[in-house]
C-alpha cells in the first residue's frame, strides 16, 4: 500500500532525454494510478478545493467517480464547468488554487487534482466522449474576439445556452496563447489543444481565423452590419515589454513572445518549417514567470546552455513550482538576484554578452514582495549570444484605437463592470488578459465564464 | 478563400497577383499591409497592399522573389488558393487622416524604389481621387525593372523614371533625381519614399538638406503583425516603435536606418538556406565542405 500522505508519483520523460526533444515532459497517470490517487481524496463536505478553482469545478464530485472507475461520469461532472480539462490539468497553477486549499495538504501532500483532471480529459479524448450538444438555438448572435482560453470558454458557455456564437481569431490557427505561447513539451497541440477546440466547435461555435477585429472589421461593423447583439473581447495581452537598457536593439535580442511564437505557432523548432529561429550557443532569459521558463526550456531543447536571470530570489519566482522544478532538472542555470544592466554587442551588431549586477532583498514593496536592491560594485558578465526578454506585456492599442467608447484604465486594460463584465461600451463585454494584463489560462477561463453569464443576462433582459 | 484571380510577371522575378480577400478589401486604406502564408508549412510574410477593389472584394499584391516563400508564392497560378491572407495591418497613410483642403495646399513628391513602386501606387491613386495632384519618381536598377509606369502615369501629375544604369528615363539614383528636380525649379513640401531601406535612408538624407518633411514605409522582420511579437521594433527619434501597430510609416528623418538594416539581416543565413533547399531540393545536403551550407 502506498503512503496515503504522498501523491502517487507521476511518470515523466527522463530529464536528460527530454532536454533534447519537444515531446511532452509529463506522461500523466494511467487508470490504475488515477484510481489509487483518487482514493486519497477525503471527499470533504465543505470542499475548499472548489473555492480555489476559478471555474468552480465540482472537484470531489469528479474524483469520487474516478475512485470507482466511472471515468465517463467524472468527465460529465468536469464538463459542466470546463470545456478544457486536458489543458487545465496541464497548465493551471494548482498549488496556488485547488491543491493549495486541499485538507490533505496540511499534514502531507495534497491530492494531485490537476493530474486527475488531465487523466479524465485525456481518457475522454481517447474514448471519444464529448460534452452533450443537444441545445435548442435561440437565434441570437454573439461575436467573440480571440480564440484563447477566455474566448473559447465564453463561446462554449454561450453555445450551451443556445446562442449562435462566432469566434474571430487574428492568427491563422485558433487557440491563442495555448497555441502560440505554451510549448509543445508542456501542452501538445495536435494531441490536446486541437481536440478540445474541436469539442467547443461541436457545441455549434464557429471560428473564423485571419480576422483582426479593429482592422479587418470593427466592433461597430460587427454590431451594425453583421447583426451581432453582443461582443466579447478576449483579445489577450499585447506588446512585449523591454527593459530600456543599452544593447536591447542588437541582433539576437528577442521578446519571449517572438521566440515562442516562432517555435510554437510556426513550429520553427522543426527543421521542416519555413520559419527561421535563432539557434544559439548560450542564452540568457530575463524574467521569472511561466513564459520565461517556457522560453528557457525551448532554448535548451534547441541546443543552448540556458540561464534564467531574475532579480529576486527563488521564493519570489512567479512561475508554477512544477515548471521551475522541471527547468532545474533539465539543466537550466538559475542566476537569481541578478539584474541586467547592459547587453554587450559585437562589432557586427550581434549580442556578445550580458552585464548584470547582483541584488539583495530589501524591504517589502507595495505588492508585499521584498524589493531587490543593487549590491554596489558587484557587476559581472555572462557570455551569451542571445537574450530573451520575458518581462510581461503592455496592452495592445489595436482594438481601443479603432473603437469609440471603449475605455481603458491607467495600465491600458479594458475597464469592465465587475458584476456584468460589460465594458464602457453598451453590449461589449471583456475578460482575460485584455482586462487584467498578463495572467493565467484558468483566470482567463474564469473571466470568459463570468462574461458569458453577463452576456446572457444582458440579452435576456434586452429581448424580453 | 484567398483564391488567386490573376497573376502577371511585369518584370523578371517580380509578380503581381490579385487575391480574393473580401474582409481586407472592405476596410483597407493606402499605406496598410497584409500578411500571407502560402501553405500549411509556410511562414508568415508581410506585403504592402498595391491596390484594392471593394466591390469585387480583391486585393492586389506585388512581390519579388527573394527567398523560399516568395519563390513558392510565384509558383502558384490563377485559381489556386493561399492558406492564409490577413489584414489590413498597420496604420493607413497619414494622408488618409489629413483634411483634403490641407492636402491641396501641399506639393507632394513620391519616391518609389523598385518593387516599392507597388505600395506607392495606391497612395497616388487615393490622392488623385481626392483631387490632390502629386509627382512620382520611379527608380529602378535598369529598364527591365521599371514596373507600374503606365498605371502611375494615369494617376500622378508627373512621373519621372530614373534608372541606375541610364538604360531608361533619367540616369542615376533617385536621390540624384530629387536634387535635379529641385534644381530644375520644382518645390516640394512633403516627400514619401518607399523602397529598399538603403534607398529610403539616402532619400531622407537628401530631403533633410532641403528641409522637406519625409515619410518612409518600413518593412522589417515580423511574425504576427498584430503587436504581439515585437520582432518589428525599430528606433524612431530615440524611442522604441513597433512597425506593425505604430507604423509602417514613420518620419524618415527620425528612423535609425543603420540599426534597422542590421536587424533585417538577422535571419539572412537561415533564409538563404531555406531558399537553396527549395531550389535545389535534395541536392543540397551540406557537409560537402565547399559551400558552407552546413555551418
Amino acid at each position: 500500500m502506498a503512503d496515503p500522505m504522498k501523491k502517487v508519483p507521476v511518470r515523466e520523460q527522463d530529464p536528460k532525454e527530454r532536454a533534447t526533444n519537444f515531446k511532452e515532459v509529463c506522461l500523466g497517470y494511467n487508470a490504475e494510478e488515477a484510481v489509487m490517487e483518487a482514493q486519497r481524496c477525503l471527499s470533504c463536505k465543505k470542499p475548499l478545493c472548489v473555492q480555489g478553482c476559478p471555474v468552480n469545478i465540482d472537484i470531489p464530485g469528479f474524483i469520487s467517480y474516478v475512485k470507482t472507475g466511472e471515468f465517463d461520469k467524472a468527465y460529465a461532472v468536469i464538463s459542466k464547468s470546463s470545456s478544457l480539462p486536458s489543458v487545465c490539468g496541464r497548465v493551471c497553477p494548482q498549488e496556488r488554487q485547488c491543491e493549495g486549499r486541499c485538507i490533505r495538504g496540511i499534514k502531507g501532500e495534497s491530492i494531485a487534482i490537476g493530474k486527475l483532471e488531465r487523466f479524465v480529459g485525456d481518457t475522454a479524448r481517447v474514448e471519444g466522449w464529448a460534452p452533450s450538444t443537444e441545445v435548442e438555438s435561440n437565434n441570437h448572435k454573439v461575436a467573440v474576439i480571440g480564440s484563447g482560453p477566455a474566448g473559447l470558454t465564453c463561446a462554449g458557455d454561450l453555445a450551451k445556452l443556445g446562442y449562435s456564437v462566432t469566434i474571430f481569431e487574428a492568427l491563422h490557427k485558433p487557440g491563442g496563447v495555448l497555441v502560440y505561447g505554451i510549448p509543445e513539451f508542456r501542452l501538445p497541440k495536435d494531441g490536446v489543444v486541437i481536440p478540445e477546440i474541436e469539442n467547443i466547435k461541436k457545441l455549434g461555435v464557429k471560428i473564423e481565423t485571419n480576422v483582426i477585429v479593429g482592422k479587418s472589421v470593427t466592433i461597430d461593423q460587427l454590431i451594425n452590419d453583421e447583426g451581432y447583439e453582443a461582443v466579447f473581447v478576449g483579445s489577450g495581452a499585447g506588446l512585449p515589454k523591454f527593459m530600456g537598457i543599452p544593447g536591447e536593439q542588437a541582433n539576437g535580442v528577442f521578446s519571449a513572445n517572438e521566440y515562442l511564437t516562432r517555435s510554437n505557432l510556426m513550429k520553427a523548432y522543426d527543421t521542416e518549417s519555413d520559419t527561421p529561429i535563432m539557434r544559439a550557443k548560450c542564452v540568457a532569459v530575463v524574467g521569472g514567470g511561466n513564459v520565461a521558463m517556457d522560453a528557457a526550456r525551448t532554448a535548451l531543447r534547441l541546443g543552448a546552455e540556458t540561464h534564467i536571470v531574475y532579480r529576486r530570489s527563488e521564493a519570489e519566482l512567479p512561475a508554477r513550482a512544477e515548471e521551475v522544478h522541471h527547468a532545474k532538472e533539465e539543466g537550466i542555470i538559475f542566476d537569481l538576484l541578478c539584474n541586467p544592466e547592459e547587453i554587450l554587442v559585437d562589432e557586427n551588431g550581434w549580442v556578445s554578452g550580458i552585464r548584470c549586477v547582483r541584488m539583495e532583498l530589501g524591504e517589502p514593496d507595495a505588492s508585499g514582495r521584498r524589493s531587490p536592491v543593487e549590491i554596489p560594485g558587484s557587476q559581472f558578465v555572462i557570455d551569451v549570444d542571445m537574450v530573451i526578454m520575458a518581462l510581461g506585456t503592455s496592452p495592445n492599442p489595436l482594438l481601443t484605437s479603432t473603437t469609440k467608447g471603449l475605455e481603458v484604465n491607467r495600465r491600458g486594460g479594458l475597464i469592465i463592470n465587475e458584476e456584468s463584465c460589460m465594458t464602457t461600451k453598451d453590449g461589449v463585454f471583456a475578460g482575460g488578459d485584455a482586462v487584467t494584463g498578463a495572467a493565467t489560462v484558468i483566470l482567463a477561463m474564469g473571466a470568459g465564464k463570468a462574461a458569458a453569464k453577463g452576456i446572457d443576462e444582458y440579452l435576456s433582459k434586452k429581448n424580453s | 478563400m484567398y483564391r488567386i484571380i490573376s497573376k502577371q510577371e511585369p518584370a523578371a522575378n517580380i509578380f503581381t497577383m490579385v487575391v480574393e480577400a473580401p474582409r481586407v478589401a472592405k476596410n483597407c486604406l493606402p499605406g496598410q499591409f497584409i500578411i500571407l502564408r502560402v501553405d500549411e508549412e509556410g511562414e508568415r510574410i508581410p506585403l504592402t497592399i498595391c491596390d484594392y477593389d471593394r466591390t469585387a472584394g480583391t486585393i492586389t499584391i506585388v512581390f519579388q522573389i527573394v527567398g523560399a516563400t516568395s519563390l513558392r508564392l510565384s509558383e502558384l497560378n490563377v485559381g489556386d488558393e493561399l492558406a492564409d491572407f490577413v489584414g489590413p495591418l498597420g496604420k493607413p497613410s497619414e494622408f488618409c487622416e489629413t483634411p483634403v483642403e490641407e492636402l491641396k495646399k501641399k506639393s507632394i513628391l513620391f519616391v518609389a524604389g523598385g518593387v516599392g513602386t507597388a505600395p506607392v501606387y495606391p497612395q497616388v491613386k487615393w490622392l488623385k481621387e481626392q483631387g490632390v495632384p502629386s509627382d512620382v519618381i520611379i527608380g529602378a536598377k535598369n529598364k527591365s525593372f521599371v514596373i507600374l509606369e503606365e498605371e502611375m502615369k494615369a494617376v500622378a501629375a508627373n512621373v519621372y523614371v530614373t534608372t541606375d544604369d541610364g538604360s531608361y528615363g533619367r540616369s542615376g539614383m533617385v536621390t540624384k533625381c530629387i536634387e535635379d528636380l529641385i534644381a530644375e525649379g520644382k518645390h516640394y513640401d512633403v516627400c514619401v519614399a518607399i523602397g529598399p531601406m538603403i534607398m529610403m535612408k539616402f532619400c531622407a538624407l537628401t530631403t533633410k538638406k532641403y528641409g522637406i518633411k519625409t515619410v518612409v514605409s518600413m518593412n522589417p522582420i515580423m511574425v504576427d503583425g498584430t503587436g504581439m511579437c515585437g520582432g518589428c521594433r525599430l528606433m524612431v527619434g530615440g524611442e522604441v516603435k513597433f512597425a506593425c501597430v505604430d507604423g509602417p510609416e514613420f518620419d524618415g528623418h527620425l528612423v535609425d536606418f543603420d540599426q534597422a538594416m542590421k536587424r533585417s539581416a538577422q535571419y539572412k543565413t537561415a533564409e538563404g538556406r531555406a531558399y537553396l533547399k527549395e531550389q535545389e531540393g535534395n541536392t543540397h545536403h551540406g557537409g560537402c565542405g565547399n559551400c558552407g551550407g552546413d555551418k
